[in-house]
């Protein structure tokens, strides 16, 4: 096989920061090939540079023997290169195939939009990838939106592809529906760039992989099929040894702390959201809720934290009914709640640390009284929570938007934990941080519960979920479908429920 | 501040110097080319007239001072409301309006005592600001409607009530014919407190609330509120706050500062109201005072000084050179806002902070960063991580 | 009956500026820019208009002149906004009092600050023949400037650039999602760039129009919140051209009702009939706000990672 594209000795600095170091990374036609490493290794970077996005500092880039300069997307196309990114780029306001033309260079002035919904709807049968051409993008199904960027990518006749974690949010079964799209590219003669952190999915469909490990190759280019060992693959990912267990004792679950009942939610375009939702949370455990993101997890923590108003049904904190309650009054009740997406929700870059450390309970005692803020009280009570969770900032006056994400996280993590809440709502608190920094944050949690808080948490992480919860919720579709002891999970039973199959007789198709 | 050094307290001092500086050299180069451009004067004369109308002596400082007074308070109506997550495109509107109500309450109950009077025509000044603020902000969060083009249209809506009400019931019966107030009684005015000077009582009023903008936003939970709901309104829901609470406080409050403003302006200097009261744009003008004082509170005194000087100089120096118009001052006003919103353009380099490690960050809070006001360095930093 | 035809006659002439400037809003809002400074370009275009007839003796040269000046002054916000990336609405602000202390200075330069105002070459009325002779119909749509037919004809032209044609697509794609149009090679920039410059030269000819049509002199300060209404009325029509021409009717017939009204000479005082389009701005603000077709990338810079 020959080499397709070859990237040498490639250097990208963002200003002090390497996140490639002489990196270099070679492709074969017509292979699939992994490039693995953990959040940050500087994979994406490096997948940025060859579609064009971001430009190396040093280093030169061939494709099909030619040394080429890339200084856009649409160079890249042109030569050939085709990207589906972690985050879609989609246009959630215009048609599948609006987005399928959009920067096409073959458009005429004037679309002609049914010669490219034909042309469209050949392409997506012969990989039987059904979808609408006229169907708004906001209609689609995560997994179809993929399908689309897959699509819009071999619209442009692209020959290879790369995949940014592109199993991140699909369900095991759209996992295997993804590798056989792959295997037919590859039957085409087109080359994969399959990117992602795991190992099992590596093994599956890839035939070679590149590690890389803090901006820098640890492995170039290794054959799969002569690994044996996953944890070899591991170990060069992460540079050390795993303990890829958090310490935890069995649970010893009290009296009823969270208790929901047929919770039902439908948002203002009409669709019903959560379905009958009924479970609860004891002192001393932790309940882990999964599912594929976008299955109401979301919406449900809104409801439970008054952020949104539950249609009917009846959520209980302590016993006492907080259904309909503003956030503030159900915050007072005791919940801490850790939310999904630290820089949307959980703090305020632009602030300094005491300020974020303030802002739950800014309004009680002793942070406040009669409408004054008691900064020197929340001065020392910062240094210590600073302190007590290990983050790593110069001073409790820096903003917290110059703290690395880890630390931004264990801010949250610490102020959360700090309020002696009854009940803690975790959402992905792992999500987007280094090994360390998850397992610190987990063993948290872990102790919190072992101190008599319920805790409930979301993940869309299987490991997360097949590890720390004791009991696990599995939600799909806005209805919760099983509720299982941490012990009766399998990862692939999960993934069936995942992917909305309850029952191997009655199979459904997600 | 605690963990700064005397280097990083000094380098910080710059920081926050070197760009309204910057703007405002940049704002005269061009300012001199309109003049070149519209007259025969040299830029050098027409701004040298104009400096010594603002600084040039003791009388000169006199009346930048006097004209510094009401862009104060527009100042702080944007500074305060910018702070809050809003645009108050309206402090002209609400400067008028609560020179109105101060006019109602100031000319309509003679014979009350100073020590009554005074106190409910100032309030009567920031109600009527306040009020005209508090629709705005019903409105926006009522409806959902963008406080810009609504506080615009009330500014027209503000012009015409005055109109009105100087043709009508406010109109002064001793002059029938002229579309003006009748004066303000003794008792509700303000007055001269320096000897030799024209300065009045409304500067001390001005610093008094300079004082309590700080004190509010930084020592009270409901400023706190403001400022966290300003910077990321879901961070504030998550916190419990209420962001339509917030939202119309801000508005309320943020008109209350304009409309005390427009009151002072009748009381002290004015005497009346008239159509005419309103010449110069004293709710646009505090934008810019605002933002190049970069909605702090002392850098709101200082930059209204600098404007107050702009106004006072700029009129010396149309009379002086006879054919510069002095409203080549807005135009360097302007020119200010401009260059201070867009003062990316001045920075030395790109400047990239340090991050101990490379985690992903999202994508979406760091343009979000970018167009804050007050760290002018963070968007720089946008293209780090994966 | 005369009422009638001359109430809609003056609907529609009223609202002619108001479509025309809101025409080149909904490109530039379109592609993610919220352009406050509208009302500032309107105003440098009615001065420019008003120079350029006077120097040329010809209204079409004077407006081809204001157009030219309204987008060199268009391309300032454009430079602001999408290449320093600074806040669009301060930047408008600060366009808006550029205008003003522009045109004011440039105004009293030339024509002196009290004497009465030039003579201009202005646009007269066009008849369109037999036409116009259709009674009731005739005066109502075909008895206009020329700049009125010409707005009304670019409502469809403008809807079927806007949803028909690629330039459109990437116009209305660099308003939702910015790093999508970058990642298929479409220079987001550029794009913004030229909608805002579009937008400048209608305004300009919007601008001109009321200066050198609707009166034939300028005066400080006369858009007197035209270019805001403008922008409101991209809301009220939910940011498509066919919307934006309904919009504008109902802010024209607003304006006209107020003439009308006037003229009846009522006991209501003129400047409560004055604040009438600005509270119908307001009323129709409110009423669509919560459901409209917003770009979600409006108002912010795209900043390449």
């Amino acid at each position: 096989m020959t080499t397709i594209l070859e990237m040498r000795n490639i250097t990208k600095r963002f200003g002090s920061v390497v996140a490639n170091d002489d990196v270099s990374f070679s492709v074969r036609k017509g292979e699939v090939h992994a490039l693995l490493g953990e959040n940050g290794a500087g994979k994406s970077t490096l997948m940025n540079i060859l579609f064009g996005l971001y430009e190396q500092t040093s280093g030169e880039i061939l494709y099909k023997g030619e040394t080429v300069n890339i200084r856009s997307p649409r160079d890249a196309i042109n030569l050939g290169i085709g990207m589906v990114h972690q985050h879609f780029m989609l246009i959630p306001a215009h048609s599948a195939i609006e987005n399928v033309v959009l920067g096409y260079e073959g458009n005429a002035a004037v679309l002609d939009l049914k010669g490219a919904a034909q042309r469209f709807t050949e392409m997506a049968e012969r990989y039987h990838m059904n979808i609408d051409p006229w169907e708004l993008v906001s209609n689609l199904s995560v997994g179809q939106q993929q399908r689309l960027e897959i699509l819009k990518a071999l619209y442009r006749d692209v020959e290879t592809l790369i995949l940014d974690e592109p199993t991140a949010v699909l369900t095991p079964q759209e996992v295997d529906g993804l590798f056989e799209v792959i295997r037919q590219l590859i039957a085409e003669g087109k080359t994969v760039v399959f990117i992602s952190h795991k190992l099992p999915e590596i093994r599956e469909i890839c035939d070679r992989c590149t590690i890389l490990r803090r901006g820098k190759v640890t492995a170039a280019g290794l054959e799969i099929s002569e690994i044996k060992d996953l944890n070899e693959l591991a170990r060069l990912m992460v540079g050390h040894e795993v303990e890829l267990v958090t310490e935890k004792t069995l649970s010893e679950p009290g009296d009823v702390v969270l208790n929901v009942e047929n919770l039902n939610y439908t948002n203002d375009k009409g669709i019903h959201v959560l379905k009958d939702v009924s479970f609860d949370v004891r002192a001393g455990e932790i309940v882990g809720i999964c599912g594929v993101d976008g299955n109401g997890q979301s919406e449900l923590i809104k409801c439970l934290t008054g952020l949104l108003p539950a249609t009917s049904g009846k959520i209980e904190l302590m016993g006492n009914d907080i259904t309909g309650s503003s956030p503030k009054e159900i915050l007072k009740q005791g919940i801490g709640h850790i939310p999904e997406d630290r820089h949307a929700m959980g703090m305020v870059g632009q602030m300094n640390l005491r300020e974020n450390i303030a802002m739950v309970d800014g309004h009680d005692e002793p942070y406040s009284s009669h409408g004054f803020m008691h900064w020197k009280w929340i001065d020392d009570f910062s240094r210590k929570l600073v302190a007590k969770f290990s983050v790593k900032t110069p001073s409790i006056m820096e903003k917290a938007i110059n703290l690395s994400g880890g630390n931004q996280q264990k801010l949250v993590v610490g102020r959360e934990l700090s309020r002696e809440a009854n009940l803690l709502i975790a959402v992905h608190p792992s999500r987007g941080l280094d090994i360390g920094a998850t397992k610190y944050i987990q063993s948290q949690i872990v102790e919190a519960r072992d101190r008599g808080v319920a805790v409930l948490m979301v993940s869309t992480e299987l490991d997360e979920i097949l590890e720390i919860p004791d009991r696990v919720l599995v939600i799909y579709s806005g209805r919760i479908l099983a509720c299982l002891d941490q012990c009766d999970c399998t990862r692939s039973g999960l993934g069936l429920l995942m992917a909305g199959i309850e029952d191997d007789s009655e199979e459904q198709t997600a | 501040m605690e963990g700064l050094s005397i280097k990083q307290r000094f380098q910080e001092t710059l920081k926050s110097v070197y760009f309204p500086f910057v703007a405002i050299v940049v704002s005269l180069l061009f300012g001199s080319v309109v003049i070149l451009a519209t007259s025969s004067t040299s830029p050098l004369t027409a701004y040298g007239h104009m400096l010594k109308g603002a600084f040039g002596s003791i009388a000169a400082f006199d009346s930048t001072l006097i004209k510094a007074i009401p862009l104060i308070f527009t100042a702080l109506s944007f500074s305060l409301a910018r702070r809050s997550g809003i645009i108050n495109l309206g402090a002209e509107g609400q400067f008028m309006m609560g020179a109105l109500a101060a006019t109602a309450v100031g000319v309509a109950t003679p014979n009350l005592p100073a020590i009554i009077h005074l106190p409910a025509t100032l309030l009567a000044g920031f109600l009527g600001g306040a009020l005209f603020g508090l629709i705005t902000g019903v409105l926006k969060v009522k409806f959902g409607a963008s406080e810009l083009i609504i506080t615009i249209m009330l500014n027209y809506i503000a012009k015409e009530l005055i109109s009105y009400f100087v043709n009508g019931p406010l109109m002064d019966s001793a002059s029938s014919s002229y579309p003006q107030s009748a004066p303000m009684e003794p008792s509700a005015r303000l007055y001269k407190f320096i000897p030799g000077l024209n300065v009045h009582t409304g500067l001390l009023i001005a610093l008094a609330f300079i004082f309590l903008y700080y004190f509010f936003l930084w020592k009270t939970t409901a400023g706190f509120d403001m400022r966290v709901v300003g910077f990321n309104p879901s961070a504030g829901a998550y916190a419990g706050m209420s962001i339509g609470r917030s939202t119309i406080l801000a508005l309320f409050l943020a008109g209350g500062l304009a409309g005390l403003g427009g009151c002072i302006e009748i009381i002290a200097v004015q005497g009346r109201l008239m159509m005419t009261s309103f010449a110069v744009p004293y709710g646009f003008t505090g934008i810019a005072v605002a933002l190049l004082g970069n909605l702090n509170p002392l850098g709101v005194l200082f930059s209204g000084i600098l404007f107050g000087g702009l106004s006072a100089g700029a009129l010396r120096m149309e009379v002086m050179t006879r054919d510069v118009s002095s409203s080549v001052a807005v135009v360097i006003q302007a020119l200010i806002i401009l260059f201070i919103a867009g003062r990316q353009m001045f920075a030395f380099k790109r400047r990239y902070r340090y991050r101990p490690s490379s985690e992903k960050r999202k994508g979406k809070t760091v343009v979000d960063d970018a167009t804050e006001d007050e760290s002018p360095t963070v968007q720089a930093t946008a293209g780090e991580g994966e | 009956m005369n009422e009638v035809v001359s109430f809609f006659s003056t609907t529609i002439r009223l609202a002619a500026p108001t479509l025309l400037a809101a025409l080149g809003i909904v490109f530039s809002e379109r592609a993610g820019i919220v352009n406050i400074g509208t009302e500032g370009m309107m105003l440098v275009g009615a001065l420019a208009g008003v120079i350029g007839s006077y120097v040329t003796g010809s209204a079409w040269l004077g407006m081809l002149i204001a157009v030219f000046v309204t987008v060199l002054f268009s391309a300032i916000f454009a430079y602001f906004t999408v290449v320093v990336k600074a806040d669009q609405t301060v930047i408008g602000t600060g366009m808006n009092l550029l205008a003003s202390g522009l045109t004011i200075t440039v105004n009293r330069a030339l024509f002196g600050a009290s004497t009465s105002p030039p003579e201009i070459d202005s646009f007269g009325i066009v008849a369109i023949p037999g036409l116009s002779s259709i009674p009731i119909i005739g005066p109502i749509f075909f008895n206009h400037h020329i700049i009125v037919y010409l707005t009304f004809i670019l409502v469809p032209i403008a809807q079927f650039v806007m949803f028909r044609t690629n330039i459109g697509l990437k116009v209305r794609s660099v308003g939702e999602n910015p790093k999508a149009c970058d990642t298929v090679g479409i220079r987001v920039g550029l794009t913004r760039f030229l909608s805002i410059l579009y937008s400048g030269v209608l305004a300009g000819m919007a601008g001109s129009f009321i200066s050198m049509g609707m009166v034939s002199f300028f005066t400080e300060g006369m858009i007197a919140g035209g270019g805001f209404i403008a922008l409101a009325a991209v809301v009220f029509g939910n940011y498509t051209p066919r919307g934006v021409m309904l919009s504008s009717l109902v802010f024209g017939a607003s304006n006209s009702l107020m003439y009308r009204l006037q003229a009846l000479a009522t006991n209501i005082p003129s400047q409560f009939l004055l604040m009438i389009p600005y509270v119908i701005t307001i009323i129709s603000l409110c009423i669509v706000s919560r459901k409209s077709n917003k770009p979600l990338g409006s108002g912010k810079p795209y900043i390449k990672e």
